[in-house]
């Protein structure tokens, strides 16, 4: 301190010798280093892949048409042709489970894709507007969480003739909006108050360039994980709705309608009719919450 | 975004600072008598009290002052960043080559800073936004403004880099803030401010952060580009040992007061607030070795409810009943210094 002028002439700065750190690598590369050696990541992301190839090619999995039933076989139990049995219609079970996987999953990734851009929206809205755009954000969302999720399902779905994947996925999206934008809001509301929001301010940056450029990539993380969570979330709500008779109806073909027929024989030495379709909710559920739960560590630097 | 519409961007930039009714002959940077309130649940803050000063092109200006006494909030005013609610400017002027700061809308405001003023955060770290390149970080900033190609900024950013002494710049630039040290962090940070050539940078304590050695390299490399371009140099600081080499005046604060202003000579030399002789009695010398350090005694006053009369006389060993009962003025002291104390005669000779 006594002699700055000194330290100058010794040419390069003590601190600078620093080696260069591994790759340069930014917040979202770290997290996919991270995930890449989480083994739950790759046993989550199989079966979620599974899963959806299961619903958008679903000609590839099986031979049998889904819709070619003789009752002659109704209620067939597993065997080593049939792995999974026959439906009480006496449809190939198989067949069944594999193109009802479209519908949940069409219904689970619009409500996710909707309730994502409206949460990050608002969200971000009622994050960086302080004043009377929060309250009325805020107070909305409070009113929708006084609303129990599956009496607000089944009577909105009630009020639609026609359920089909528009209408349930715009019920469960009305439903499921308000968790994701008060996460994006508290989010918003601790980046806001960061050094580099104020620096980027004191260096002329407009509020567009504020919240596209540095609120947005900082404040987003916690948000995906949730909407991958959430997204299993929706499946297990379709097939609760389905089997409750306010969602898809016959001749349609999906899980709950699948848990729904076979109920009544689960205890009438038929096990398989309701355990086969609940086992493909679980799973699927299971897998979209463990790749949540993937997503959450590699992007939380506290679990490192 | 389109070429044309960058340059257009520019031009409108360039056109509304243009056309201000800048003066020439007026100080660089004038703050007269700036007042800030904070809006609080526990009532009425009075952050900032008629603060005052004057900056000219080339000159160092430190603001010296423990925690809470309104330094940071001073800078704040000045950039026109202040979280307004809960802050309230309310009353003074911020005066830049004679034009008023705080009769501007929010959008000249905007072009001034970065153009005119720039700022220099505490902690760099904090300071930059964590998912970005610092070169992408300081390229986006001169393109936005300058209307430059994104493989000028880019180049822009490299140039900076080496203004400021960071080795390997070209490799360094598409590092991101977390791979530099403390000291290179707040080089780069230096460069953001340095980006748009302004005429005066605010630093804001930007050392806190470091440690000794490396203090003094980023203290010297401020004033040496402060010197190069000419710039107005603010420092904020509460350690007296940084400003010493760097500034050539000083205005002390204490509870949002500017208590005492001097040349930095004269106040090393001879106080004549109690408030600036504490705080040089309480910086640890060599020569004082094995005896006890002078501290301070007691806290600032809450701004919510300062006491009546002088803010610093439960603290101070000059007061008397006067002060208990009557807020000093700024005192006009020998050597063209002001001092608020109503006993400046018996500091300065004691």
């Amino acid at each position: 301190m006594s002699d700055p002028a000194m330290s100058l002439q010794e040419g390069p700065p003590a601190e600078q010798t620093e080696p260069a750190k591994d790759a340069n690598r930014s917040l979202w590369g770290d997290a996919w280093y991270e995930l890449k050696r989480n083994p739950i990541f790759w046993v989550a992301s199989t079966m979620a892949i599974f899963v959806i190839l299961l619903a958008v090619f679903p000609f590839l999995w099986t031979n049998a048409d889904p819709s070619t039933c003789r009752l002659a076989n109704s209620r067939e139990k597993p065997s080593a042709d049939h792995w999974f049995g026959y439906t009480f219609q006496g449809c190939d079970m198989w067949a069944k489970v594999v193109y009802g996987a479209s519908k949940s999953l069409a219904v689970a990734a619009l409500a996710t894709t909707f309730t994502t851009i409206i949460g990050i929206t608002m969200g971000t809205l009622a994050g960086f507007f302080p004043g009377w755009v929060d309250t009325i954000i805020s107070r909305v969302t409070d009113i929708f969480f006084g609303l129990p999720f599956l009496l607000g399902a089944v009577v909105f779905l009630q009020l639609f003739q026609i359920r089909n994947v528009w209408t349930i996925t715009t019920v469960l999206t009305l439903l499921g909006w308000t968790t994701l934008t008060r996460i994006m809001r508290g989010s918003v509301l601790s980046t806001k108050n960061k050094d580099y929001v104020d620096a980027a301010r004191a260096l002329g940056a407009t509020n567009g360039h504020i919240v596209f450029k540095h609120i947005l990539p900082n404040a987003i993380a916690p948000v995906f994980v949730l909407s991958t969570i959430a997204l299993g979330g929706y499946i297990g709500a379709e097939a609760t709705l389905t089997f409750l008779g306010v969602g898809f109806q016959q001749p349609n073909t999906t899980w709950g309608l699948l848990i729904q027929e076979g109920q009544p024989y689960a205890l009438q030495g038929d096990p398989h009719l309701l355990v086969i379709p609940c086992a493909f909710v679980v799973v699927t559920v299971l897998a979209f919450i463990l790749l949540g739960d993937a997503l959450r560590d590699a992007l939380d630097p506290r679990n490192r | 975004m389109t070429e044309t519409t960058i340059e257009s961007k520019r031009g409108t930039e360039n056109e509304v600072l243009a056309n201000l009714p800048w003066d020439a002959n007026a100080p660089l940077l004038e703050v007269d008598n700036l007042q800030v309130e904070f809006h609080t649940r526990d009532g009425v803050a009075k952050a900032i009290n008629g603060v005052s000063f004057t900056l000219d092109a080339g000159e160092t200006l430190g603001i010296l002052g423990e925690s809470g006494c309104g330094k940071s909030v001073t800078a704040q005013a000045i950039m026109g960043i202040l979280d307004i609610p809960p802050a309230k400017i309310t009353g003074g002027s911020i005066k830049l080559n004679g034009v008023d700061l705080l009769q501007l809308d929010e959008k000249t405001r905007r072009h001034v800073r970065a153009n005119k003023i720039a700022i220099i955060f505490q902690d760099a770290l904090s300071a930059l936004n964590p998912v970005f390149t610092v070169g992408w970080q300081l390229a986006e900033l001169y393109r936005k403004h300058s209307g430059a190609s994104r493989a000028q900024a880019k180049a822009k950013a490299v140039d900076l880099l080496k203004l400021v002494r960071i080795p390997a710049a070209e490799q360094r630039v598409n590092a991101f803030p977390h791979q530099f040290s403390g000291g290179m962090r707040q080089r780069v940070m230096i460069a953001m401010a340095l980006a748009l050539e302004p005429d005066i940078i605010i630093a804001d304590e930007p050392t806190t952060a470091l440690d000794v050695t490396v203090q003094a390299q980023v203290m010297q490399l401020l004033a040496d580009l402060q010197k190069s371009q000419n710039m107005g140099l603010i420092l904020i600081t509460h350690d007296m040992g940084v400003v010493a080499d760097v500034v050539d005046k000083i205005t002390v604060m204490y509870a949002g007061d500017a208590v005492e202003r001097a040349d930095v000579y004269q106040i090393y030399e001879r106080p004549a607030h109690p408030y600036t002789k504490a705080l040089l009695e309480s910086i640890p010398r060599v020569d004082m070795k094995g005896q006890e350090l002078a501290a301070i005694k007691g806290l600032p006053p809450p701004l919510t409810q300062l006491p009546p009369g002088c803010s610093f006389q439960p603290r101070c060993r000059f007061a008397k009943d006067r002060c208990t009962t009557e807020d000093p003025p700024l005192y006009d002291v020998p050597g063209n210094r002001k001092s608020a104390c109503h006993y400046w005669e018996e500091v300065f000779n004691s």
